[in-house]
């Protein structure tokens, strides 16, 4: 592999709180070296002037959909869309056909995207057999195999005390949970946030006290039983309760989404399906309490919550279209546009959100650019400006509420493992270097 | 207009011409052969994914009235069951020559995402529980008919607000028009952000009636109550917000009961004022066929008859 020198980019680094102009040098697959003025002899220069040089961006939730529903996304095009859109690891939900409740599945989904070589792909282990809440999976075999963290999402674990088991059977693994928080006999069939506007719509509403309801439970049992990851973060209420969990040093952390931050309720317009997810968007005030949350610490994550769908599982009525948007080729330059140029959060707090954190949460040896650790690498330019085009996307989804949006800050290069996997000029390189 | 959809997004103006054509409409039935067939060359469809009988029935008849040709769909014995999706099935019809299509879905937002695919008028005959707007301008025509305008005219609509698709259109509507309303139900059946809309919402049926000049009584679908846990029983559903003889006595005398029906007697209403003199439900079906023989013209009439 030949060396890598990228010359005269601002790192940001939070790990090592470093924002600074240097050079960095990748060796092997590894960093190797981190300072000003470099020169390397036979190494491959780029210069990035003018642009950020940061961890590869990981995103801990994402749906790959394979195996079962290629027809929505491959773990090859999930990963392609991924180097596109800056990520360098992605965590895929279990909620495929069959289940990845078992590790026949975990090494599977690891040798598919080993064989396409593109991202880092960590597979994400069911709880329970099935995401049927009854009987907890093997969890100590599957992560030996290379799960890296362990969730019923898209299902929550209704009962309290399988939800006990599988936390305190996981903690002797040090694996982390991922809880999906919705109280189904609550949620009861709705289709979007309930209140005026799904009134106004005639649409079934999902209570905003669905998700807290389970938010309040989680923490009590990660208090008692062990270390919860809380996925999907969409209202106020759950805020306050994770803000207090966390004060009392209550086992928990959490994540929320790009289009938690961005949209409200009103986005569903009129019967607009690109709008629909669970949990749904909420209100202006769970908005800026989210953004809020993030300034102070409260949220540990942005996620994208990626979740592709055909055109057809969405050209249906509204309450019978499929919940999810697609979310791995927006969610960079969604935040850099509308948080960091709008300096509402600095760009050295959403590295931490989108690489630094998720690595230290979930024990990867990733989300730093100190000597030593895998060249994962994510290069943002901060002045390229385009819209987006759905149709261009490298995903099978293309149902997002934020097509044609202008933005800056697109990734301008992906680096995975030393290897360059993306660039802005070229788009995916496929044949490893 | 190419379609009507609801009352939602019509202007007082727009509600204005649809009653003023139903009137006229309404005063030619006393000789029903005198009617101008102005729809003689249009076929017709009724898309029904729900059961319904007086609604269908009343469509039929008024596009009968203008000489239309009719076809009737319903779920059962369609393809529809077969998977189709509705985007599927409304492309398949229109290349059959269909000016309109009236649906009723069971789910809210349908009838547009059609109207949004075809070039059809598509005429929204109930959807999920968003909007049923033909039955909103029977009962507004109605109310109109024995009191005049609508202006400050207060309104009462008791019932499953919650899953009322008429309520909506009701309310729509008659805040349009100037009137004011108030809900009443029980508090499992009024939906979150009602007051949102500009209505009241009063739990004592009786203080709610102490001034208003129409109730309009919804039907209280059994399952409700059977499987869906919203009250706990007929009896005590009737007793708080059954409409009898000893409800109104309290109320207006000239207060006048509304009923989109099929009724359930002695449920939401009692046989006493389901014959009595005090509601005016059987005016309300001569009304609907106006009011679809209104909007079947207004759509798809060609401009200068009717």
């Amino acid at each position: 592999m030949p060396k890598l020198l990228l010359k005269n980019g601002t790192v940001v680094d939070p790990a090592q709180n470093i924002h600074a102009k240097l050079d960095l040098l990748i060796e092997d697959g590894w960093i190797a070296g981190l300072k000003e003025k470099i020169t390397a002899p036979g190494a491959e220069v780029r210069d990035l002037r003018g642009k950020y040089v940061a961890p590869g961006l990981i995103d801990m939730h994402t749906h790959l959909r394979e195996p079962g529903q290629e027809e929505k996304e491959t773990i090859k095009t999930g990963s392609k869309a991924a180097v596109a859109g800056g990520f360098t690891s992605i965590a895929c939900m279990a909620n495929t056909d069959p289940v990845a409740d078992d590790v026949s599945i975990i090494k599977h989904i690891k040798e598919v995207a080993e064989r396409s070589g593109i991202v880092n792909v960590l597979p994400i282990g069911a709880c329970t057999l099935g995401l049927k809440g009854e009987h907890i999976t093997q969890i100590g075999e599957m992560q030996r195999f290379g799960a890296a963290a362990f969730s019923d999402d898209g299902q929550t674990i209704a009962s309290a005390l399988v939800l006990r088991r599988a936390l305190e059977y996981a903690s002797m693994f040090g694996a982390i949970v991922i809880s999906h928080c919705e109280d189904k006999s609550l949620a009861n069939g709705g289709s979007m946030n309930e209140g005026f506007l799904s009134t106004k719509l005639g649409l079934p509403g999902l209570p905003r006290a669905a998700e807290t309801i389970m938010v309040a439970r989680d923490i009590e049992l990660a208090k008692n039983f062990g270390r919860l990851h809380l996925a999907h973060i969409s209202t106020q209420e759950s805020l306050e309760l994770i803000r207090r969990a966390k004060k009392q040093k209550a086992p928990v952390t959490c994540e929320t989404a790009p289009h938690y931050l961005l949209l409200t309720e009103e986005a569903v317009g009129a019967y607009n399906t690109s709008a629909k997810m669970n949990p749904p968007l909420r209100q202006e005030q769970d908005r800026l309490a989210l953004i809020d949350a993030l300034k102070d610490g409260t949220i540990d994550i942005i996620a994208t919550d990626h979740a592709p769908h055909t055109l057809d599982n969405k050209r249906v009525e509204f309450n019978l279209a499929a919940f999810g948007i697609a979310g791995l080729e927006t969610a960079l330059p969604l935040l850099y546009t509308h948080l960091v140029k709008k300096n509402i959060i600095s760009l050295d707090r959403l590295i931490e959100l989108m690489s630094v954190n998720p690595a230290k949460i979930f024990g990867l040896n990733k989300g730093t650019l100190k000597i030593g650790a895998p060249a994962d690498v994510t290069v943002i330019d901060p002045d390229a400006e385009k819209k987006v085009d759905k149709t261009k996307f490298y995903s099978k989804g293309k149902n997002t509420p934020f097509d044609g949006w202008r933005l800056s800050g697109w990734p301008a290069l992906t680096i995975v493992g030393g290897r360059i996997k993306y660039t802005s000029a070229e788009g995916v390189l496929l044949k490893k270097l | 207009m190419k379609d009507l959809l609801g009352l939602k997004d019509l202007s007082a103006v727009q509600l204005g011409l649809i009653l003023a054509r139903a009137f006229s409409y309404k005063k030619q039935f006393g000789s029903l052969g005198r009617i101008k067939k102005v729809l003689a060359d249009r076929h017709i469809l009724t898309l029904f994914y729900e059961p319904s009988t007086r609604t269908l029935t009343s469509f039929n008849v008024a596009a009968g009235r203008l000489g239309a040709r009719v076809n009737n769909i319903s779920v059962s014995g369609s393809s529809i069951q077969k998977g189709e999706t509705l985007i599927d099935t409304i492309r398949n019809l229109e290349v059959l020559g269909f000016s309109a299509v009236i649906i009723r879905h069971t789910h809210g937002g349908a009838p547009r995402l059609a109207a949004d695919n075809t070039k059809m008028a598509v005429i929204n005959a109930g959807d999920g529980f968003n909007e049923h707007p033909t039955q909103a301008l029977l009962d507004i025509m109605t109310m109109q008919q024995y009191k005049g305008s609508l202006k400050k005219k207060k309104i009462v609509i008791v019932g499953d607000i919650a899953h009322s698709r008429v309520a909506r259109s009701n309310i729509w509507g008659l805040l349009k028009l100037g009137a004011s309303v108030t809900v009443s139900g029980p508090a499992t059946l009024i939906p979150k952000g009602i007051e949102d809309f500009g209505v009241r919402v009063e739990h004592d049926l009786d203080r709610a009636l102490s001034d208003a000049d129409f109730v309009n009584v919804l039907r209280m679908q059994h399952e409700r109550q059977a499987d869906q846990n919203f009250i706990p029983s007929k009896r005590e559903y009737h007793r708080l917000f059954g409409i009898n003889e000893k409800r109104l006595a309290r109320a207006k005398p000239r207060l006048l009961v509304l009923h989109p029906g099929p009724l359930n007697r002695s449920v939401e209403i009692s046989s006493g004022i389901a014959d009595g003199g005090q509601n005016v439900i059987l005016e309300q079906v001569v009304n609907g066929i106006a009011v679809r023989m209104a909007v079947l013209t207004l759509l798809i009439g060609r401009a200068k008859n009717a």
